[in-house]
């Protein structure tokens, strides 16, 4: 429209910002959480900040087919699903053997 | 379409709420209220991919993880009723803390350091037909591999958690 | 006629296109020298205002269309006090709901509690704004519409959940986990369905499916018939309508998740899922039967109000399966979805495959192929129905004493199970005194 000035665009730069913001917030979860369910949250979160650094980098880098980053995140969100049922699979059972999720305590290899 | 002024406003309020949602899902003493926040964060980031032209991915994104991954992790708090529900972090919770800020700014630098070669592309236009083709002739090999994965995947999901009862609803 | 639509089209009162009228109000506001970001407003506004009035209206009607028309189909009046056939009759439901006393249990999650009913409403009124309402009456014309359809509806699960954790109530909580288990379970039937439409069509933009019915003068619902029916009964299951309500039935579990909710949150939750409802209707209606294209009907009639039409008669076919089927069990709704609906979805899809591509790859005409496959594809779905439920369903001789709803009939093979044919006096006879059946 042409009566409105237009502001910058969105530079490259935030985009890779907000994703690596997000992926350290993710970190700190996988890190530092006790339950393996919020560990669980975390490593999705830190799926989610790496699908963010590739759409940007599909949206604004020179490349010969732009359109790899759209279906390497696709991918990323399959194979996320896939380890998530299977992470969450484990955690169930684990609170039936051990009647707990909580990753203090779970710490032997046996029994 | 990312030089309109709307969109760039969008942009950040959007990411500002997502990164506002993801760090409530660390702060919130409630694990219940954490999955939620993380559905929220899920929306906000499709969002985003909206905001970068990948509007498949988003609608994905939706349909995935705030339709499905979530329901897995209700599911799995539902499943385990004994457990700590309290959110609460290990004594790593420091060290995890230092690592999450040393790399934070070690990724900072190097994103406002290197020299990225931005594309003048003004009207980013892709449809999910040229998506699909994408999937079926450079990519067809990984997409085959990804349905064997997610066969896998429910496979081991059934078998870590069947019981030898019968099912009783 | 024709001379007469000639003179009235494109100006800002022919009806038959509303984007007339809103191009005259934003040529207007550009005339007067507003900014641009300001005709954008105005125009999203006024687009959502019409689908806001029009969910509105909807939900009242809706609410009288449940109440009376089952209650004429079960042989009984409905109401019939307020108003020329109980017509304000929601109006005094409404007033009710709000006059009621909001409680909400001291234990329960305050924020979680308040949030269900809102988080369960917005999802079913979103899609409506991806239907095209006409032809250049789209609000937002998304490419991958019928994907965010999809996610639109996966999002109703997550509602539900919440509102019934947030109830702090274990019959809440159990009604809850069987909603998301049967709303996970009916996802994959009607992704499929519509799958194979999309397959058909080439496109998951709703207007072009749209055009794409109008171009070859062929309603979806003609040559695909079996998706028509996977996605209705698993709509069905998915709104929680009876036959599948069974997680939120008074009889059931106590009301299931909105058994804590009272006065308006409840009345929210029960309009939302009306507008759901409604929601689904509606893509039914666009995807199946043409949405506002009417054979050349919709040039004199506006197309949006045959939409509308065509909805409300989707809807009378939900209502009527409300006011005729018994209500089935969790664990019968689970295997119907899997045993059944998914499987046949996934024959269905590779039959659409298949014709898409004798269509594509060799050069016959659309007029030659299509009337092909119209009657192939409804002798396939009624043989694969009837072929499926000979080789999977219950065998009669193997169960014999397993309750059936039906009396009299003819259990063949074997010889102590062989009866009399039953005298005719009426309903509820048993017919044999053998204890079986």
């Amino acid at each position: 429209m042409p009566s409105d000035r237009v502001l910058a665009t969105v530079p490259l730069e935030h985009v890779l910002i907000l994703g690596a913001i997000l992926f350290v917030v993710g970190l700190y979860l996988a890190l530092g959480k006790r339950n393996a369910i919020g560990v669980l949250m975390g490593i999705e979160l830190m799926l989610n900040a790496v699908n963010v650094t590739l759409l940007g980098f599909s949206r604004f880098v020179v490349s010969p087919r732009p359109l790899d980053g759209q279906v390497f995140a696709v991918f990323i969100i399959t194979v996320a699903a896939a380890e998530a049922a299977v992470a969450l699979a484990l955690a169930v059972a684990i609170y039936r053997h051990r009647e707990t999720v909580n990753l203090d305590e779970i710490d032997l290899l046996r029994w | 379409m990312i030089d309109q002024t709307a969109v760039v406003v969008a942009f950040y309020v959007i990411a500002a709420s997502t990164v506002a949602c993801a760090l409530m899902v660390a702060a919130v003493r409630n694990l219940v209220h954490a999955v939620l926040f993380l559905v929220l964060t899920f929306v906000g980031v499709a969002g985003i991919y909206v905001v970068l032209s990948a509007d498949f991915v988003a609608v994905a994104q939706v349909l995935i993880y705030a339709g499905a991954i979530s329901v897995l992790l209700t599911f799995a708090i539902m499943l385990t009723p004994g457990a700590d529900r309290r959110n609460s972090e290990t004594v790593y919770q420091g060290p995890a803390f230092v690592l999450a800020g040393l790399l934070l700014a070690v990724i900072v630098f190097v994103v406002y350091d290197t020299d990225w070669r931005i594309a003048g592309r003004g009207e980013f236009a892709v449809t999910a037909a040229e998506l699909g083709r994408a999937f079926f002739k450079p990519y067809i090999v990984p997409f085959e591999v990804a349905s064997v994965l997610l066969v896998a995947a429910m496979v081991g999901a059934i078998v870590l958690t069947r019981e030898e009862a019968d099912d009783a609803f | 006629m024709s001379a007469l639509l000639t003179i009235i089209s494109r100006n800002w009162y022919d009806i038959r296109d509303l984007s007339n009228l809103s191009n005259a109000i934003l040529e207007r506001i550009r005339d007067a020298g507003g900014p641009g970001w300001l005709v954008y407003v105005v125009s999203a506004l006024l687009g959502a205002g019409g689908i806001v009035a029009f969910i509105g209206g909807a939900a009242i009607i809706n609410i009288w269309i449940e109440r009376r028309v089952v209650g004429r189909m079960q042989s009984r009046l409905g109401p019939n006090r307020l108003g020329p056939f109980g017509l304000l009759q929601p109006i005094a439901d409404a007033i009710k709901l709000m006059q009621k006393e909001v409680l909400q249990p001291r234990v329960a999650d305050a924020l979680v509690f308040s949030v269900a009913p809102i988080a369960f409403t917005v999802p079913g009124i979103v899609v409506l704004a991806v239907l095209p309402w006409g032809r250049n009456m789209t609000l937002a014309d998304l490419d991958v519409g019928v994907v965010f359809i999809l996610a639109m509806s996966s999002l109703a699960a997550l509602a539900v959940f919440t509102g019934g954790y947030g109830s702090n109530n274990k019959y809440a909580l159990f009604g809850a986990m069987r909603v998301i288990a049967m709303l996970v379970t009916y996802e994959i039937p009607s992704v499929l369905a519509l799958l194979g439409l999309v397959l058909f069509t080439g496109t998951m933009n709703l207007a072009s499916i749209v055009l794409f019915q109008e171009k070859y003068w062929l309603p979806l619902v003609l040559v695909q018939p079996l998706p028509f029916l996977i996605y209705f009964i698993s709509s069905s299951a998915e709104l929680n309508r009876t036959p599948a309500d069974l997680a939120e039935a008074e009889s059931e579990i106590a009301g299931g998740y909105h058994v804590e909710y009272s006065g308006m949150k409840f009345g929210l939750f029960y309009a939302a899922e009306l507008i759901n409802c409604v929601a689904i209707s509606a893509i039914m209606a666009t995807v199946f039967l043409g949405g506002w294209w009417t054979y050349k009907l919709d040039e004199i009639v506006p197309g949006w109000m045959l939409f509308i039409g065509k909805i409300y008669a989707v809807y009378f076919l939900f209502v009527w399966t409300r006011g005729t089927l018994p209500r089935f069990r969790i664990d019968q709704l689970l295997a119907f979805a899997w045993k059944w609906m998914t499987p046949m979805a996934f024959i269905n899809i590779v039959v659409v495959a298949a014709e898409v591509l004798i269509w594509t790859e060799t050069g016959w005409s659309a007029g030659l192929l299509l009337p092909v496959y119209v009657a192939v594809n409804g002798a396939f779905a009624v043989a694969l129905i009837v072929g499926w439920v000979r080789f999977m369903g219950p065998k009669f001789s193997r169960f014999p004493d397993r309750p059936r709803f039906y009396s009299g009939i003819d259990v063949p093979s074997l010889p102590a199970y062989r009866q009399p044919a039953p005298e005719a006096t009426g309903i509820g006879t048993a017919p044999s005194s053998t204890g079986v059946a």
